[in-house]
């Protein structure tokens, strides 16, 4: 029996021929990752513990994006603890206020990730990186500070569910409305422990910026990881940015699943998540009346150039409904020079939005865009847990850029093709 | 390896926003985020919560983010084991990892009530409800994991080596 994708880089990643699913194994890790709130805590835990070295300095990124620009005294300790252990130790890939941006949206648009790379990241979304063909999957603080200290970490070997996409998507049908309508599907543990594996003719018609959404959301569904096949449009993507070798790998004909789920794209329509689970989905059309008070539209996982223009080729010469608060995050400094020079900002401001400097803020109901009691808030981010952005009371609707602008213009939550 | 305490009981998908919220997270303090652990779901699990108590949930318990402040909240408050139906990944290893006990046993998850007293044997899995007197088969762990909860986590483990 073959095996998977994800099987054949962690195999190679521990110096096995094989590996089963089940499997408890050590691998050599490509890249450690950690952010302004975890970061942290891997200090606490690598200094208590006596470390005074790490593996590899060119294979540790630290990126301060959650409480950054610092909201308050103590996120600004946080912050700064990070910042005095990448000088101590040299840390080549340290990003702070001005070269920042969204960890997920940032490694990927610097090279930092290639594909067949082992990288683990304290921060869940760190599976982001799937996109690209790589074994990329979130952990904790201990798990990076153990990374940092010896390269390696520890995995049970996941098995996989197969998708198999064909087709192709309709007009105004993003990557977001594709894994909101597979969790919607799937549950929020459909994938428990599992591996995502997305192949098929159907990948070639998704962007790079749409394969980076779906597997950013794959632990949504409580996967291990989301990873695609690598195709022309990964290989450019990567060759322009990547200045190392890498190597590919595809999964073995005889490769075993658990699960093969075929996923015609032509049939998923502008899909928006209801309070308080990811997989609480409707169709944007279906939900009726749902007012809300406040619209975000950035993060990891749609704050990327293609979600800008998306948000801007609607609200290009409207203005937002009376009422309605809409926050602008461009997910990384290129993201918002790009926008600024494609006009997309201009359109934003124009049309009564915030735009803001990168951050995490609002997702994780950290700063910029925190609900009051009962306030109701279209988020591109990707969690609608209860109290996730603010008042315990308040809810939050997950949706596409296109969906998330639509329902700015409106004041209550629209398809975007309505407009 | 042991645990014997009283058991404060949630449900299904119990996320690390509700075990400890992002606002809390501009702080490492271990006792800092023992006193709002579970807060947005139960105001009064920190008043009622003992040393030695055991937590019981449903399936994906700790889904959501990788903030390891949600078991370090969890192991902080008092509590020695957390059993739930299922673990979400994360939140699995980094109670592993930082030394917390946890089990899987959907028949624990099912018939342990808020309030029962529970004892519970490590080397064999074995979960006894003192309370019912029942008991129900979890399955142990590993020796491999087994290795990182008695040195206390995971960082102690490879130190040992």
């Amino acid at each position: 029996m073959g095996m998977t994708m994800t099987q054949k880089i962690l195999a190679a990643g521990a110096g096995l021929e094989k590996v089963v699913p089940g499997q408890l194994i050590k691998t050599k890790l490509s890249l450690v990752l950690g952010n302004d709130i975890t970061t942290p805590v891997a200090i606490n835990e690598f200094e208590k513990n006596g470390f005074d070295g790490v593996f590899d300095k060119s294979k540790i990124a630290m990126v301060m994006d959650h409480f950054v620009p610092n909201k308050d005294i103590k996120a600004a300790q946080q912050t700064q603890q990070c910042r005095c252990f990448a000088c101590k130790y040299d840390i080549d890939n340290y990003y702070d206020v001005g070269d920042m941006g969204i960890e997920h949206a940032l490694l990927p648009e610097k090279g930092l990730v290639a594909p067949g790379d082992i990288v683990i990241g304290a921060d869940s979304h760190t599976c982001t990186y799937g996109a690209l063909g790589a074994f990329s999957t979130g952990v904790g603080s201990t798990d990076m500070a153990a990374g940092m200290a010896t390269g390696e970490a520890w995995f049970k070997v996941p098995e996989a569910i197969k998708f198999n996409l064909t087709g192709k998507l309709k007009p105004m049908v993003s990557g977001k409305d594709v894994i909101l309508f597979i969790i919607g599907k799937i549950g929020v543990d459909g994938a428990l422990y599992k591996s995502m594996e997305f192949t098929g003719e159907g990948v070639s018609q998704l962007s790079i910026d749409d394969r980076l959404c779906i597997s950013n959301m794959a632990i949504e569904a409580g996967a291990k990881n989301g990873i695609f096949e690598v195709d022309e449009q990964t290989l450019a993507y990567v060759n322009e940015r990547v200045n190392r070798p890498f190597k590919v790998y595809k999964a073995d004909d005889d490769a075993e699943y658990e699960r093969v789920i075929n996923l015609d794209l032509g049939v998923i329509e502008p899909t928006v998540a209801c309070p308080h689970l990811p997989e609480n989905t409707k169709d944007a059309s279906a939900l009726g009346d749902v007012r809300i008070d406040q619209v975000v539209i950035g993060s990891c996982t749609n704050g990327r150039i293609s979600d800008l223009k998306a948000a801007a080729d609607i609200l290009r010469g409207k203005h937002i409904a009376k009422g309605i608060r809409c926050i602008v995050i461009p997910a990384t400094q290129k993201i918002y020079k790009e926008a600024i020079k494609e006009g997309y900002i201009d359109v934003f401001i124009d049309a009564g939005c915030a735009v803001s400097t990168p951050t995490c803020g609002p997702c994780l109901g950290g700063y910029m865009g925190i609900l009051a009691e009962n306030e109701v808030a279209v988020a591109t981010t990707n969690r609608n847990f209860l109290g996730r952005m603010g008042h315990i009371t308040s809810k939050i609707y997950l949706a596409s850029p296109a969906t998330a602008a639509a329902s700015a213009l409106t004041g209550v939550i629209t398809d975007p093709r309505s407009i | 390896m042991d645990a014997q305490g009283r058991v404060h009981k949630y449900g299904n998908n119990i996320d690390t926003d509700v075990i400890i919220p992002a606002r809390y997270l501009n702080t490492a303090d271990h006792g800092e985020l023992a006193k709002h652990c579970m807060e947005d779901i139960d105001t009064e699990f920190v008043n009622k919560v003992s040393q030695g108590d055991i937590m019981v949930g449903g399936a994906n318990f700790g889904c959501g983010s990788s903030r390891e402040h949600a078991p370090i909240a969890i192991k902080a408050s008092g509590i020695d084991c957390v059993i739930a139906k299922s673990f979400a990944r994360i939140f699995y290893r980094n109670a592993i990892n930082i030394g917390l006990a946890i089990l899987e046993c959907p028949e624990a998850s099912e018939k342990i009530d808020d309030g029962d007293i529970v004892k519970i044997d490590f080397d064999t899995g074995i979960i006894y409800n003192e309370t019912k007197a029942e008991q129900y088969q979890a399955q142990p762990f590993p020796d491999f994991i087994k290795d990182i909860i008695k040195s206390n986590g995971l960082l102690n483990s490879i130190k040992n080596k």
